[in-house]
């Protein structure tokens, strides 16, 4: 789960890490009185749940209130990869002597927290670590030994060559630490961390997304999840026990497991079609989940045929039959479904499909090349 | 022979009187498998299917030899009831539970490996030795006993490999699900080592997806110390970048983790990939000289 810049300072300064004196506004109005109270230069800066704002124009530097006025009107409302631009963060200026990248995340290798660090922060850092790779410094933490003084002060010797920085920054990266571990993060970021011409440091930006699954045990952090469109569907089938991403193509897939419905678009498409969605039924299944699934992916309208792709592990082929059965019985089902079941009480689950009158297949192939050409008829 | 499960492996099963829990318990001693008890807390004293059932895993232990573990139980309380098996002498221990927060992953993992507890997942369908033990949730009819070993990120893409190894008459030593966790138990490095030392296994069947490094890791590994041939499929060729494919592991994220990523990796160091799961039988054929 992602949230807004604005957000991810707020918890940082209640962690006593130094943020931008900030106001966040919905109205150029609030824009304006903003800029006023905070004076110049102050930064105008969109809230969007996506990366890639600054390129985009989402982030105005202002000197003057005419300044912060005709950023503020082109911001608010501006579309930023589809999402639309509803707030804004209105950001003290502040002038700097350097910019630093501070960043947590999961290490999968040494399955660890690891602490990135660079000297060359910035907008560019992805760059960074394209070409110049060994500037980004990597820290595996030591569950057992967390952010102890002694590792804060290697990672903060590395970056800073002043002992008031190095002072400074040991007390904000064991912070930093807290932060990730208490709020189940799987990021924290912060590009850039500024050293402030009076030489204090201060977070300009900071980013945080969560660990989807220990959402059930951060429920002030759920409480701010702001879901797009897509991710609202996507939400829904979350709700129902079902993985859904939303994509261009035309034929509707139902598959269990996410592995396999990541080789069942990859089927569709190596056979020259286009998938409409991914979508993980799940393992242990119930009826009901079919039936949801099946409401889910005629719901998109550019879907003309549904692939049902089904390994029975954890998930019983018999339930899914009865599912199939009970979501036909249900909905109005227009266009043609082709189904493919193994595994688990495959045998039970064909036979009572055997009724229902839909084209089976015995392989993921023949079913895809089945979808296709029946997306291709109609 | 074949690795980690086999004749010898003494299982207990944590969260033995779930659904889920009940029910692949009662495949697993079908299959064969040697289900010593179960753990359930407050249900100690129970049988279910004819096995006993015990309040603490040191208890299991003591009565019961197990050196393995299978766990059920619901994704918040797993990473605890695999501390609980490691800490009572278990050697082995699977978690199956999908939905197990990260950081709970990445807590345990010093303990266990102080305790030289071997962990499988979380979130992963177990894993098989053909004839000898099913330890997880797979559907055996599909497996037959050979000289493929497999390891695989996604549960039912092993299900389908199988399918299509056993049609063209390609039997396996064990297969492994690994689980689609960023941070998991078990992985690449450790089974290709372990599939390498194995002298019933001839070849072995890497199943990939999208997502961080582990591939690439593997491939630099497979290029120094493995002599089997190895081939590969790498799921999620399709898949739009920044979108998670359903397990949390399976994200590319700014441009890192792409399926044509890891393919590179692995064609420089020699192994195959199949475009499609069908293609693999074949070329494992060739490369085996059957």
């Amino acid at each position: 789960m992602k949230i807004h810049e604005y957000q991810a300072k707020e918890i940082l300064a209640r962690y006593a890490i130094p943020v931008t004196k900030e106001v966040l506004c919905y109205t150029v109005a609030e824009v304006k009185a903003a800029a006023e109270k905070l004076g110049y230069p102050c930064v105008v800066k969109a809230q969007v749940l996506i990366g890639g704002r600054g390129k985009a124009g989402g982030v105005k530097l202002a000197r003057t209130l005419a300044d912060a006025t005709s950023a503020a009107e082109a911001i608010l409302g501006m579309d930023i990869k589809g999402f639309t631009v509803e707030k804004v963060l209105v950001a003290q200026g502040v002038s700097f002597v350097n910019e630093i990248y501070a960043g947590l995340t999961i290490d999968r290798n040494t399955k660890s927290v690891v602490f990135m660090a660079s000297r060359e922060g910035g907008v560019e850092i992805e760059e960074v670590a394209k070409d110049n790779p060994e500037a980004i410094l990597k820290f595996a933490i030591d569950p057992d030994l967390g952010m102890a003084p002694f590792v804060a002060r290697k990672i903060a010797f590395a970056l800073f060559d002043d002992i008031k920085l190095v002072n400074q920054a040991v007390g904000m990266f064991q912070k930093l630490y807290q932060v990730f571990l208490d709020t189940d993060a799987s990021l924290v970021e912060i590009n850039p961390l500024v050293i402030t011409s009076e030489g204090q440091l201060l977070a300009l930006d900071g980013k945080m997304t969560f660990d989807d699954n220990a959402l059930f045990r951060q429920s002030e952090i759920l409480a701010l999840n702001e879901p797009s469109e897509d991710e609202i569907k996507e939400l829904y089938a979350k709700d129902k026990g079902l993985s859904y991403i939303r994509l261009d193509g035309n034929i509707g897939c139902m598959v269990n497991g996410a592995g396999l419905a990541m080789a069942t678009m990859d089927m569709i498409k190596l056979y020259g079609g286009e998938p409409a969605n991914f979508l993980d039924i799940g393992g242990s299944s119930n009826p009901q989940k079919v039936i949801d699934a099946m409401n889910l992916i005629i719901s998109d309208k550019n879907v003309k045929v549904v692939m049902i792709n089904i390994f029975g592990g954890i998930t019983r082929c018999d339930d899914v039959a009865r599912g199939l059965i009970s979501a036909l019985e249900q909905i109005k089902v227009n266009i043609p479904i082709v189904i493919r079941l193994s595994g688990t009480n495959s045998k039970e689950g064909l036979e009572i499909l055997k009724d229902a009158n839909l084209p089976i297949v015995e392989t993921m192939s023949e079913a895809a090349q089945m979808a296709i050409s029946l997306s291709l008829t109609i | 022979m074949s690795i980690l499960v086999n004749k010898n492996t003494k299982l207990l099963v944590q969260g033995i009187t779930g659904r889920d829990g009940g029910f692949h318990t009662q495949k697993m001693i079908d299959y064969g498998t040697n289900v010593v008890g179960g753990v359930s807390p407050g249900k100690g004293g129970q049988e279910v299917h004819g096995v006993p059932v015990f309040n603490t895993v040191a208890d299991a232990v003591k009565k019961t030899g197990a050196n393995t573990s299978i766990i059920f139980v619901p994704a918040p309380f797993a990473a605890d009831a695999a501390l609980e098996a490691s800490e009572a002498g278990v050697g082995l221990v699977i978690i199956i539970s999908e939905g197990v927060p990260t950081l709970d992953m990445v807590r345990i993992t010093p303990y266990l490996k102080k305790n030289g507890t071997k962990l499988i997942g979380a979130n992963c369908p177990g894993l098989m030795s053909p004839g000898e033990a099913l330890v997880g949730i797979l559907p055996v009819s599909i497996f037959k006993k050979g000289n493929i070993g497999l390891m695989s990120r996604s549960g039912t893409l092993t299900y389908e490999m199988v399918y299509q190894l056993t049609s063209n008459g390609l039997g396996q030593s064990t297969c492994v699900g690994i689980g689609g966790d960023p941070v998991a138990g078990l992985y690449y490095e450790e089974l290709l080592q372990m599939f390498e030392e194995d002298p019933d296994t001839h070849a072995i069947v890497l199943m990939g997806e999208i997502g961080g490094d582990a591939e690439e890791r593997a491939a630099e590994y497979i290029r120094k110390h493995v002599t089997k041939p190895v081939v590969s499929f790498i799921a999620g060729q399709t898949a739009p970048p920044g979108k998670r494919m359903g397990h949390a592991g399976a994200i590319i994220s700014s441009g890192t983790g792409t399926a044509a990523e890891k393919i590179t990796a692995f064609e420089n160091a020699g192994v195959q990939v199949a475009k499609q799961p069908s293609e693999i039988p074949g070329m494992l054929k060739k490369l085996l000289n059957l």
